[in-house]
């Protein structure tokens, strides 16, 4: 077995022994076993990756067939190239992390192995997503790690909000993976295969049919199924319409928010962009709707931000905009500035979520940060560390000298938006800064809320308040020099001068695609705006929450629409009630009653009754008077219709 | 050796023995059930042979047995499995044992009569998917209601004879047309040979007629819309195992009978009416995926769902493409298994609490955490997560679908979400949450018996999930030729509209005399 393969399998294995063991082992052991597993793979994934980044060689081993029908053929196999090796690092030093974070953080929970199970399940699906060498691996990771997701957000499954958060979250990414699928269908209709390497290939040679029938239109080909293929990435990364699921998933053990809707499930849609990195060169409306999704979400999700009460809300709104940040860098072309952004931010995104798990431990659970304040002095190297991950978020730096790892990241992200000189680059561009002085805001905000200011916990919890234990705190040191040189090391293979030989043949670039070098020719207010942007954030909170502090208050009352727009999330999740849960389940019932009970069987009943009577009675019979007898008899005519339509022009 | 007759009619010599069993009635009880569950698992062994002796390289019929039953009306006794059928014949097998183990102690009167019912039900189910003479089949196919509608009308619920009686007459309704149907055929093609017939022409004039004839018996079989409302309600007041079967085999009887007659014998009428299947299958889809959603009964939710998920599989055989029908062919058998595995779950909980309201359940995983597990597993597999044997024909289908039809994939493809969303909202309601109710908190977990009832399915659910390879290259060659021999006459007409297909005979004709060595018997 090759080292790629091993790195994939162990933490299946771990899944299978803990999952399958699950109260024989105890919770000791579940916690060893697959924390060391994880451990092992992420070393071996650290080897890969210099190896493969080194070299320059991309390899597939694949291990065996899964379909084979016709020529729809696809296996299971593992793909290791730069792209792969850089989500390789990125999953699996995060979840070993996240493990021995773990260890600590949930050993009051009757559960344990349960959860360590789910934890080292949802790693080997990601694995598997990020690894496949074809559309429908691809998918079974997709699902694989909603499937996790799902269930380790309604892990206490006692509680109904972590319930329905669960199957919201599971749901909603089905509407993404429903236009994932009907992208791979698309693709296998054009391209006759659903392997990435011939469709690839078909696509840099220009082997694409113009146009396809799409819905009785002839649409653009690559255009078509790249909107297909981007609403799945929409749904896992939580992006403008398809993001109401993620704030809720925080009812997950906080380990979870850090690992699967902070670091790297959630990266998954950018991810999937890179990857097709050949096929969206070639669909430039795709890539111009991937840019105002993702600056839109980047700016929508900041003013939620801005006035959320729950720690982990805060930054759940942010790592949706910081996904935003990382489609509007893809969209216009920057394929290593959107990979860079994912990867510093999986570091220090996680360190602020095990920061506020860390929190949240010693406030005996509270997690509102009303009722919160002056615990810095009582928890001294968490208040640190999320320090260095809020600097990091906010991009902080001196420029030319050091900067936090995100101060490299986001810069790129945005001088790219810049560099694209277009329309929708520029609206990227605006949004993305204005986006980063709310980023640095609410952060601080946050950090003020939670540690500065008179405690406005109850006493007795803040007797109790106490530093986390080692086993959580240095999976956070590790993190945490991820946030401090992650950016300043790989600068310049993500993005700077050595990028064509770090990226190799794993991301693609069209000829006419001169983002990525022009982004390093912008005028210097360009490149010193986003700085200035987050120290400006940062100002401002210090301003309202340390100096004048009647501030926020007053301007919530001044503002109150705005306010009530942001603090109620767009009113989101009510528009989506009233228009699909509600009159879906208002239909079942009237189908249910009216054309299972009444109709259809009500006409059989008739039938029988009819046979022995007058024909009279009969048409009397027809006037129900029941207004759901009609409307299923028109339904009735709908079918005949459609049936007509399809029959007179379909095909 | 005969193989195929073997297997058909082994389950009868237990069903025989059965019946000659005396003594006191705890004895005739307990003997009864150990010579049916050896007689199926014998069954069962033998079946095995089927699997390992397959051809999978070659297409057309095999294990072929043959001898004269009526010679004056040139009627045979003729077995056979192909690619098509050959599965079934190994998942009926496979569901008697598990159907016999599930019954064990929940079956507490007229034992005897129970297992020899079902014995006799698998006889029959067998042979339904052996038969290669369309009289011998119209025989099995019909014979197998009998057995079913003793097992709803004896062992079931409390409305159980209002839901036999409806099962019965929806059922013998299509039949009646469909015995019509073969004796049209049989006055014009002059056999009832199953091979002969497939690759006889019918006048498009008459096969329209034939055509509709036999779709009301399948499609009340299948069951499609809007004939299914026999289902629910057969469901909800059959025996758990009753269910099992019903769902696991005899709905895959009308979906088989589309594959075996309705498109071979009739493919210009089939290509005609493929607008108004697909309609169908879309309105199943979408409407029974709604109705699902507001069930408040556990077993009519899941009887909701299994119309659901055969409106895929009628929409990808009548795609008419390599992946629809190897799709819809993997669909079945997924569903067969699941599906079964999920009445058997419900079986699981009715047998302790002796309800099937959803509202009197909740919080089962604190107590039964083994069943929470088994019940994730064929939850999953129902909403068609990849990995699980759900996935592969539903999304076999929808490409197979796609490329005949982007809107028909459109709307099938809502299916997953709804789907998603009635499975987990059940998977809820009944296993999550507090623990609140006594009597549900008295509930155990799983015992051995209904531990090795589940063993096999979990097994081949993640088997069907992560190499389907085994299953599709059964399918592969027979489909290969299925769709080289009628695809061109559909084509024809699904260009040409109904015109086409009334000059299409001389055109088919020509095809057919190309085709009919190939599509023949051996």
């Amino acid at each position: 077995m090759n080292i790629d393969v091993a790195i994939v399998a162990l933490p299946l294995l771990g899944a299978l022994i803990v999952g399958l063991g699950n109260r024989r082992l105890g919770d000791h052991a579940a916690q060893y076993i697959t924390s060391g597993l994880m451990l092992l793979a992420m070393v071996l994934s650290w080897i890969v990756f210099f190896d493969v980044t080194g070299s320059g060689v991309a390899r597939t081993t694949e291990i065996f067939t899964w379909f084979e029908t016709g020529t729809f053929r696809a296996a299971w196999a593992v793909r290791i190239d730069q792209l792969s090796a850089v989500m390789l690092i990125v999953v699996n030093t995060v979840s070993a992390m996240v493990h021995v974070y773990s260890i600590g953080y949930m050993h009051h929970d009757k559960s344990v192995p349960r959860f360590m199970a789910y934890l080292t399940l949802f790693t080997f699906c990601m694995l598997m997503l990020v690894t496949a060498d074809n559309f429908i691996q691809m998918f079974f990771g997709w699902e694989g790690v909603g499937l996790s997701s799902y269930l380790l957000i309604g892990f206490w499954f006692d509680r109904p909000s972590a319930n329905a958060a669960a199957i919201k979250a599971f749901l909603v990414n089905r509407v993404g993976d429903f236009g994932f699928a009907l992208g791979i269908m698309g693709v296998f209709l054009v391209f006759g295969t659903v392997e990435f390497k011939p469709v690839f290939d078909a696509v840099l040679t220009g082997n694409v049919p113009p146009s396809f029938d799409f819905l009785g239109y002839q649409v653009p080909t690559l255009e078509a199924l790249c909107l297909l293929l981007f609403i799945g990435a929409m749904g896992k990364s939580a992006q403008l319409f398809l993001h109401t699921w993620l704030p809720d998933a925080m009812e997950g053990p906080t380990p979870v928010s850090a690992l699967i809707h902070a670091a790297t499930m959630v990266t998954a849609g950018v991810f999937m962009v890179c990857r097709l990195s050949p096929m969206f060169e070639y669909a430039p409306i795709a890539k111009d709707v991937v840019t105002i999704v993702g600056a839109s979400t980047a700016f929508f999700a900041a003013t939620i931000g801005l006035t959320q009460n729950d720690i982990k809300r805060v930054i759940a709104y942010s790592t949706c905009s910081q996904l935003g940040y990382m489609f509007f860098a893809a969209g216009v072309g920057a394929y290593g500035a959107a990979m860079f952004h994912l990867f510093t931010h999986a570091f220090f995104k996680a360190l602020l979520f095990l920061c506020a798990g860390s929190v949240i431990h010693a406030m005996s659970g509270e997690q509102d940060m009303r009722k919160m304040g002056g615990i810095y002095k009582l928890i001294p190297i968490t208040y640190g560390l999320m320090w260095i991950g809020n600097l990091a978020l906010a991009g902080v730096g001196i420029p030319g000298v050091y900067g936090f790892a995100g101060f490299y990241s986001k810069d790129s992200i945005l001088e790219s938006a810049f560099a694209a000189h277009s329309g929708v680059g520029m609206y990227a561009f605006w949004l993305g800064i204005i986006g980063a002085v709310m980023t640095a805001f609410y952060s601080w905000r946050l950090i003020y809320l939670t540690f500065h200011n008179q405690p406005r916990a109850s006493h007795e919890v803040m007797h109790h308040v106490h530093e986390s234990p080692w086993v959580m705190l240095a999976p956070l040191f590790v993190l945490a020099a991820g946030a401090l040189g992650a950016g300043i090391i790989w600068y310049e293979s993500f993005v700077g001068h050595h990028m064509a030989e770090f990226w190799g043949q794993a991301v693609h670039f069209a000829a006419t695609n001169h983002v990525p070098h022009e982004a390093h020719n912008v005028p210097l207010w360009v490149k010193l705006i986003p700085l200035f942007a987050g120290l400006t954030g940062i100002a401002l909170a210090s301003y309202a929450y340390m100096v004048q502090k009647g501030l926020p208050a007053a301007v919530a009352g001044a503002l109150r629409p705005l306010y009530l727009l942001s603090y109620n999330k767009w009113y989101f999740d009510e528009i989506y009630d009233a228009l699909f849960v509600r009159p879906a389940l208002v239909l079942g019932r009237f189908l249910w009653k009216g054309g299972d009970g009444a109709i259809v069987d009500g006409a059989i009943n008739g039938f029988a009754w009819l046979t022995g009577d007058y024909l009279a009675k009969r048409f009397a019979r027809l006037q129900t008077g029941y207004v759901y007898h009609y409307a299923f008899v028109m339904l009735i005519g709908i079918v005949a219709l459609v049936t007509w339509y399809i029959f007179a022009f379909g095909k | 050796m005969p193989i195929l007759s073997l297997t058909t009619f082994l389950p009868l010599v237990g069903a025989a023995l059965i019946l000659i069993l005396k003594g006191d009635e705890a004895a005739v009880a307990r003997n009864a059930r150990y010579v049916a569950l050896w007689t199926s698992l014998i069954t069962f062994a033998v079946s095995l042979v089927i699997w390992f002796q397959f051809d999978r390289t070659v297409e057309g019929f095999q294990f072929v047995e043959q001898v004269e039953w009526l010679p004056a009306l040139g009627i045979n006794y003729h077995m056979g499995v192909d690619g098509i059928s050959m599965t079934f014949v190994l998942l009926s097998t496979l569901l008697t044992p598990i159907c016999i183990l599930a019954s064990w102690e929940t079956i507490e009167k007229r034992v005897k009569e129970y297992m020899v019912a079902f014995l006799g039900l698998e006889t029959l189910m067998v042979g339904t998917f052996c038969a290669l003479d369309f009289v011998t089949f119209y025989v099995f196919f019909e014979c197998v209601l009998i057995p079913m509608y003793l097992i709803i009308g004896i062992w079931g619920g409390p409305r159980r004879v209002y839901s036999a009686i409806k099962f019965f007459l929806f059922t013998l309704a299509g039949s009646v047309l469909m015995l019509l149907a073969i004796l049209a055929m049989y006055q014009l093609a002059g056999t009832t040979d199953i091979p002969t017939l497939m690759a006889f022409t019918f006048d498009p004039d008459i096969q329209f007629w034939l055509w509709l004839a036999l779709f009301a018996s399948f499609a009340v079989k299948v069951p499609m819309w809007p004939v299914h409302t026999w289902l629910p309600d057969a469901h909800v007041e059959a025996p758990t195992a009753g269910s099992v079967i019903l769902a696991g085999v005899l709905l895959k009887m009308g979906a088989y009978g589309f594959l075996r007659f309705s498109i071979p014998m009739l493919p210009e009428a089939s290509a005609y009416f493929t607008p108004l299947v697909y309609a169908l299958s879309i309105v199943a889809v979408i409407y029974t995926s709604l109705v699902a959603l507001a069930q408040e009964d556990m077993k009519k939710l899941i009887a909701y769902s299994s119309v659901a998920h055969m409106g895929f599989v009628t929409a990808g055989i009548f795609s008419m493409n390599q992946q629809g029908i190897e799709g819809a062919l993997f669909q079945m058998l997924a569903h067969g298994v699941v599906s079964g595995a999920l009445f058997l779950c419900v079986g699981v909980i009715y047998d302790r609490l002796h309800t099937r309201e959803i509202a009197r359940y909740g919080g089962l995983v604190h107590n039964m955490p083994r069943y929470a597990f088994v019940f994730l597993i064929f939850t999953m597999a129902s909403v068609g997560l990849p990995g699980t044997a759900g996935f592969i024909g539903e999304f076999l289908i929808m490409v197979g679908v796609f490329q005949d039809s982007t809107w028909v994939a459109l709307f099938i493809a809502t299916g997953l979400i709804l789907g998603a969303a009635y499975m987990l909202w059940l998977y809820r309601r009944v296993v999550f949450g507090e623990l609140t109710k006594d009597d549900v908190r008295a509930m155990a977990d799983m015992s051995w018996r209904e531990k090795a009832v589940f063993a096999p399915l979990v097994i081949l659910v993640f088997w069907m999930g992560i190499y389907p390879v085994s299953f599709t290259s059964i399918f592969g060659p027979t489909v290969e030729a299925f769709v080289r021999d009628y695809g061109p006459r559909m084509e024809a007409v699904a260009e040409g509209g109904l015109d086409a297909a009334l000059i299409a005979p001389a055109l088919a004709m020509e095809q057919s005399e190309a085709a009919a060595p190939a599509a023949g018997s051996q």
